[in-house]
């Protein structure tokens, strides 16, 4: 099965060094789930203050600056991956850095068939 | 005959079907099927010399035609049919499957409030409606909440399957409560013997994989419950208390199984929970008669049960004992403490009442009887707490037309 592993956190909670050190640690998990064969895509996201959300509302575009919801803790990054079951799962979103000072949600992907392949 | 091999392994061949199928309701179906099959089969040609392998079998068959029916639509289905056609046979008997669907049922990624309810129907095979009763709620309310339960596991994945062993002892603690539950749910409404049987055995199936003290604790705490079965009702079904049961109904074989494992639990350096709660019914098994019972040791054990789980209830069972131990008196304010936390809690009403009788204060005990009688909800606890009530009133009487007399 796939999962997107959703990493939440308070944004502004890690100072520089440790964000950089958070993407190492991140690189290399996503290094051994490659060796696994477990890695389908992975990243970090920018901050909220980037976001932008759109609506389409009776063929009107609708434009905000902002996030989807203005909450304390956000998504700051994902990863797309292959396992077994929801325990194998769990077992790779507790490797994630994130999961140590923010929130993994993993959530199961429909495997929707007729989509393009990259 | 048939009824008999349905009892016992309905739920057997269901569990079976789910690992193999890795779906709650074609497996249901499939078991369904397989046992109208053998109703017409066996009833002409005679048993098979493994009906259980026989059932799953034909279950599985019976899938699997159902899925290359339907796998046209469905790409999910069309997996399974792949992989069953892949694996096709195997011990069906290896691991109890029926353990593998409760570490799914209680699978911490289920809400507690389902666990339980899921474990109940899917592995216990209770009916919606009864587990609903059991837990104060509608049917469809219960149904609701099973749905959703089945529909997390297969949507999200929760595989069935045992834990590894570093995960286990993480992933106990809900078992052995579910598991508890079940043993309750048979043993407090008398009818269902087989379902604390079934907690018995799945504990029994657990110690086995893991010797975890709380796990032995468990066991020997249904152990010696059990032994009581058949002393805690007489002829017509009426709750006889521990003090007044005739002691050489217990069963010996029980108890001396269920001592062993107090003993082998409380050996470790980790004491919980259920193995305190076993010491404390080991006491009473090992008074040969009520007298003889240890209410020191029995009041000790309760203090370190508190400290490992400070619940009103252990505070109420506490009070008991030290009632037993210093009198009445002395434990009702111990209870009226408890009335505000358990107000919806019958014995809480039951025990102040039993308290104030002994005082010699009817008006007071009858008036909790009555609380305790409005909340109860099984029948011979309804019926015990009637004749209490009964007897309370003849003696009341009594003392009534006695001080009557005196004003004429």
């Amino acid at each position: 099965m796939k999962y997107l592993l959703l990493v939440y956190g308070e944004e502004g909670l890690l100072n520089e060094d440790e964000m950089q050190k958070c993407y190492q640690e991140s690189t290399r998990v996503c290094e051994k789930l490659d060796q696994k064969g477990q890695f389908l895509g992975a990243s970090p996201l920018q901050p909220v203050a980037l976001a932008t959300s759109v609506r389409v509302r009776e063929g009107r575009r609708l434009v905000t600056d902002g996030p989807f919801a203005e909450t304390r803790e956000q998504l700051g990054g994902y990863f797309l991956v292959e396992a077994g079951d929801l325990d194998e799962a769990i077992e790779i979103a507790a490797q994630i850095p994130g999961a140590g000072w923010g929130t993994v949600e993993i959530r199961p992907v429909v495997e929707q068939a007729g989509l393009p392949r990259k | 005959m048939l009824e008999e091999i349905y009892a016992r392994e309905y739920r057997r061949v269901f569990a079976t079907l789910v690992r193999l199928l890795g779906d709650f309701d074609l497996a249901e179906e499939a078991t369904q099927e397989a046992f109208a099959i053998a109703a017409d089969r066996w009833r002409a040609e005679g048993l098979p010399s493994n009906p259980r392998a026989w059932l799953v079998s034909t279950g599985r068959f019976k899938a699997i035609d159902s899925i290359r029916r339907r796998a046209r639509f469905d790409q999910q289905l069309q997996k399974i049919a792949e992989q069953l056609e892949q694996h096709p046979e195997e011990d069906y008997d290896v691991v109890d499957d029926r353990l593998r669907l409760i570490f799914t049922c209680c699978h911490p990624a289920i809400a507690p409030s389902i666990q339980v309810p899921l474990t109940l129907r899917e592995v216990c095979g209770l009916r919606t409606e009864e587990i609903a009763a059991a837990f104060l709620t509608t049917p469809t309310t219960m149904a609701q909440r099973i749905v959703r339960g089945k529909a997390k596991i297969r949507g999200a994945g929760i595989a069935y399957k045992v834990p590894e062993q570093e995960e286990l002892p993480a992933r106990l603690d809900s078992v052995l409560s579910v598991i508890y539950l079940v043993y309750n749910e048979g043993y407090s409404s008398l009818a269902r013997t087989d379902l604390s049987l079934e907690a018995i055995r799945l504990a029994r199936l657990l110690v086995e994989l893991l010797p975890d003290p709380e796990a032995l604790g468990l066991l020997a705490l249904m152990l010696l419950q059990e032994s009581r079965r058949e002393a805690r009702t007489d002829a017509g079904g009426d709750l006889i208390l521990l003090d007044d049961q005739d002691r050489s109904l217990w069963k010996a074989d029980l108890i001396a199984e269920g001592l062993a494992l107090v003993g082998a639990a409380l050996a470790s350096p980790s004491v919980g929970a259920y193995a305190l709660q076993a010491s404390i019914s080991a006491e009473h098994a090992r008074a040969v008669h009520p007298q003889d019972t240890d209410w020191d040791r029995i009041v000790a054990l309760y203090d370190l049960l508190l400290r490992a789980d400070p619940s009103p209830i252990v505070q109420l069972n506490r009070a008991v004992a030290v009632a037993m131990r210093d009198g009445p008196a002395i434990a009702l304010p111990l209870v009226e403490a408890l009335l505000q936390p358990l107000s919806d809690y019958h014995l809480v009403h039951a025990v102040q009442a039993d308290f104030y009788r002994r005082l010699g204060q009817p008006v007071q005990a009858e008036s909790a009887y009555r609380k305790a009688l409005l909340l109860a909800r099984q029948e011979p606890e309804k019926r015990f707490l009637e004749k209490r009530l009964s007897e309370l009133s003849i003696s009341d009487r009594a003392v009534r037309q006695l001080g009557g007399g005196e004003e004429e």
